[in-house]
């Protein structure tokens, strides 16, 4: 410890501040807890919501899709589990994938999957709640 | 000191790996541990179900006939119901890592009845809605 300190002026402490090159490290472990919270009452609200849209025609359920209620909560649900799930795929691609190039391909697929599958979730529910 | 370490790493030496999985005793939390992360990275994939939903619905009654018809169908059927059971297991599983979270429930006794609450409540609350909605939707037919 004391051999460490002698090679630079900076304290344990600011040195720990600095979190190293990555500048960053529970970020994700924190979002990955704060969507947990927050979806599970989006989850059950989504579930109830698909429950009662059962056997209804196309006009109905883009009517109670659409209502801003039920958009709201649904918009809340999507966005808190597509956040949820890019975070825990990360994690999974980084914890088996082997090599540097594979898995730098599969953390943009990831990306990219979760930001396509989110947009057209919103969109559609905006969609239905506009009435275009 | 700093070029040794770096010739070290060109030349990576064969060493002995830990053991993995196939070493540990099979337990209730370790297996619900693995199937927390497997129902994670099924919904991953799950989520597209839902998509298609809400595509449908905003896209015209052509659009969610289509949906309609695989959801109707035995295959679309078993998808649903194995996706529900995905999301309340992995929602249940959640709510066990949150409460490990606050440093409670790791005792002997409790992470047991942790993971036999998380599976038999899973299958509970799945059957609850599979039955309702099997109602909702006219029941035997």
């Amino acid at each position: 410890m004391s051999a460490d300190t002698g090679k630079h002026f900076r304290t344990p402490l600011a040195r720990v501040r600095g979190r190293g090159a990555a500048k960053s490290g529970t970020e994700d472990f924190w979002l990955q807890r704060v969507t947990s919270i927050a979806g599970v009452p989006l989850t059950i609200a989504a579930i109830i919501i698909g429950m009662l849209l059962l056997g209804r025609n196309q006009a109905a359920v883009a009517q109670i899709l659409g209502s801003p209620f039920v958009a709201v909560t649904m918009i809340l649900f999507i966005v808190c589990i597509i956040w949820h799930m890019k975070i825990g795929m990360q994690e999974i691609i980084v914890d088996y994938t082997p090599n540097e190039s594979m898995k730098l391909t599969l953390l943009l697929v990831n990306n990219f999957y979760s930001w396509i599958v989110g947009l057209i979730s919103a969109f559609a529910i905006l969609k239905m709640s506009f009435g275009v | 000191m700093a070029e040794t370490r770096s010739l070290e790493r060109r030349t990576p030496a064969a060493r002995p790996l830990s053991p993995h999985l196939q070493i540990y005793r099979l337990t209730l939390t370790f297996l619900m541990s693995g199937f927390h992360r497997v129902t994670g990275f099924v919904l991953y994939f799950g989520i597209l179900l839902v998509v298609w939903w809400l595509f449908a619905a905003a896209s015209g009654p052509n659009a969610y006939a289509k949906f309609e018809w695989f959801i109707g169908s035995y295959i679309g059927q078993l998808v649903v119901l194995g996706y529900t059971w995905g999301l309340i297991h992995h929602m249940l599983g959640g709510i066990r890592h949150l409460i490990w979270d606050t440093g409670r429930g790791f005792g002997p006794q409790e992470r047991e009845w942790l993971g036999a609450a998380t599976i038999v409540g899973s299958l509970i609350l799945t059957l609850i809605v599979a039955g309702i909605s099997y109602l909702a939707m006219g029941g035997p037919r």
